[in-house]
């Protein structure tokens, strides 16, 4: 099925026609909502790449503030407003500093990876809430963005907003899938499940999982930019470790095996959560614990396994 | 009475507040191998069923003995540990145990956001109080300032939860038979241990020092929604500092947050808010696996 060459464009191209056309057809607080699914989407993506080679971030709240902010700032501060340049910066910025955190975090397995991302996330938190010039817990306000010039309002926003987070939510997802079946990307998967054998046969696990950090850093910064934009509003609890929580939650729904099933559910988890929030909004925390319960106990791999089942049978390890 | 003893005793009464709210988490994990991402839920439950206890206790007649309030509470946390426990452990976690260490941290999260909605359906929002315990004990004078005794109370009740776990493990048979589980699961149910009997149990246990650090902050702080979702990652912290699975190291890892925040709030009060964190992130840069790690052996 994957063999064909042209098998991830052109899926991408389908995928991305019917987003866009569902987009045409759904109200307008639909679409809002499938825009933050999205972006959320991005940054549990980040968190199945490290899940491939055994990891889970419990951090990544770090790079979808980062990105948040950077769009946040750089409109208020120098005027930038326009989307593309927004989501660069804020990749770039993401990028550097997972650069930087890469090499203290790829000694790390296990809960000790969980809980130092964790804790850099809490350290960025605790920062921002304090720094009043930036707008402290208040956090600030994020004008609206322009695209390449085009400076829509009202609906047209909200359209030209999911349009561009479904351009780049495939984009990146394509991408990445090509990265999945590469050399490299199987490495990952090798390291699962068993990092020393690796080790033996001449890889490097720590550049793998470091350069598989810096994508997840990549993608969340930018899932960042676009839900900083979506809102119109960034503050510290975007680094939060219950947000943080929530991208994990996305991504042991989802299972390692299928980008789409990422993506797929965040807007599960998104409408969810929409849905108990009206009906039952006392106990919505109730109804999404059972909701995981259930998931994890009836799809051992995810909501992905459903989608082939080649991978429901035999994939787990 | 300078800065630093200043520093030292308030970090001494945050250190043994956190030693008793993070070493049930610890002992979860040294014996069942799960990182229980519910106990910061447990700890909130202990609080309110105090709350509540105590509350009925002076309500009928309890001021005529105001000190068996103490006892109340103890029963309060026992009560949790005997119903939440088995319900949780035989009902819910069993199933999960052949599962992806990540993913049982999950299942403890779904039951932590289930256990956040029921405490709401039972207690209601409305915060409790229930200050009595907290100033029957009075005031301690030392040099200038005045310590409430109760504070002094939560490090001998924090020494003696030590103690015991300390003294259960390596002094008595069962403790004996508890280790050798930790040890290997399969070679001690070759020998005839009832695995199944000392999961429920550590869990138990587990439950009850959750519940015991609820108790007994109770009286200090009015009990209301959310003051579980901190005590967890703070309890995470203190576990992952000291190690995962050692008493002697959440002890410590106790210890060491308690000190550097009380120093951070006298000294640098802008750094209160993470500097648990930043000496979580120290520790770990310097100690992999915490101060005191379990060795395992590599498998090729």
């Amino acid at each position: 099925m994957t063999n064909s060459r042209l098998f991830v464009p052109l899926s991408c191209v389908l995928i991305f026609s019917v987003l866009v056309g569902i987009g045409f057809i759904i109200p307008q607080w639909a679409m809002f909502l499938a825009t933050m699914a999205l972006a959320k989407g991005l940054v549990a993506l980040g968190i199945v790449i490290l899940m491939r080679a055994g990891l889970v971030s419990f951090g990544q709240g770090l790079y979808f503030c980062i990105g948040a902010y950077v769009s946040g700032l750089m409109a208020n501060w120098t005027g930038i407003t326009d989307i593309v340049l927004l989501s660069i910066l804020g990749v770039l910025v993401s990028v550097i500093l997972a650069a930087i955190c890469a090499r203290l975090l790829s000694g790390y397995r296990g809960i000790f990876f969980a809980m130092l991302t964790l804790s850099l996330s809490m350290i960025l938190y605790g920062a921002l809430s304090k720094m009043s010039i930036i707008g402290g817990t208040d956090g600030l306000n994020v004008s609206a963005p322009t695209f390449l010039g085009y400076a829509p309002e009202g609906r047209a926003l909200g359209f030209s907003l999911y349009f561009y987070t479904c351009l780049v939510s495939v984009i990146a997802g394509g991408l990445i899938r090509v990265y999945f079946n590469s050399e490299r990307g199987l490495t990952t998967l090798a390291i699962r499940d068993n990092e020393l054998r690796v080790e033996y046969l001449g890889s490097s696990v720590k550049s793998a999982i470091s350069s598989g950090y810096i994508m997840a850093a990549a993608v969340g910064g930018l899932g960042g930019v676009i839900a900083g934009l979506a809102i119109g509003h960034v503050d510290p609890e975007y680094a939060y470790w219950t947000t943080s929580g929530e991208f994990v939650f996305v991504a042991i729904l989802s299972g390692f095996f299928s980008i789409g099933a990422v993506f797929a559910s965040s807007i599960v988890l998104e409408v969810v959560r929409s849905f108990s929030n009206l009906y039952f909004p006392n106990t919505w925390q109730l109804v999404l614990g059972v909701f995981l319960l259930i998931v994890i106990l009836l799809l051992p791999n995810g909501l992905g396994s459903l989608f082939s089942k080649r991978r429901r049978k035999g994939g787990s390890e | 009475m300078d800065l630093l003893a200043v520093i030292l005793v308030d970090g001494l009464i945050y250190g043994a507040w956190l030693f008793i709210v993070s070493v049930g988490l610890t002992l979860t994990f040294g014996v069942l191998n799960i990182l229980n991402m519910a106990h910061g839920g447990l700890y909130a439950i202990g609080a309110y069923t105090t709350a509540t206890a105590v509350g009925i206790y002076f309500a009928n007649g309890g001021d005529a003995f105001p000190l068996g309030s103490y006892a109340v509470m103890v029963f309060a946390a026992l009560l949790v540990a005997v119903v939440l426990g088995p319900l949780l452990e035989r009902g819910l976690l069993r199933h999960f145990y052949d599962r992806d260490h990540v993913v049982i941290v999950l299942v403890t999260y779904g039951i932590f956001l289930i256990l956040e909605d029921v405490m709401k359906l039972i207690w209601g929002v409305t915060p409790l109080f229930v200050s009595e315990p907290y100033s029957l004990l009075g005031n301690v004078e030392m040099g200038p300032l005045f310590y409430v005794t109760y504070d002094f109370l939560v490090i001998g009740v924090a020494i003696v939860a030590g103690l015991a776990v300390w003294y259960v493990l390596n002094r008595t048979r069962q403790g004996k038979v508890v280790l050798a589980v930790i040890h290997d699961r399969e070679m001690s149910r070759t020998m005839g241990v009832n695995v199944n009997k000392v999961f429920m149990v550590s869990f138990m246990a587990g439950v009850f020092l959750a519940a015991l650090g609820g108790a007994l902050t109770a009286p200090m702080i009015s009990v209301s929604p959310g003051i579980s979702v901190n005590v967890i990652i703070l309890a995470f912290a203190v576990v992952i500092i000291g190690g995962l699975g050692s008493i002697e190291g959440a002890a410590i890892g106790a210890l060491f947050v308690g000190i550097a925040r009380a120093a951070s709030v006298h000294m640098l009060p802008a750094a209160e808010l993470f500097i648990i964190y930043l000496v979580m992130a120290a520790v770990l840069v310097f100690r992999p696996e915490g101060l005191f790690p379990k060795t395992e052996a590599r498998k090729i």
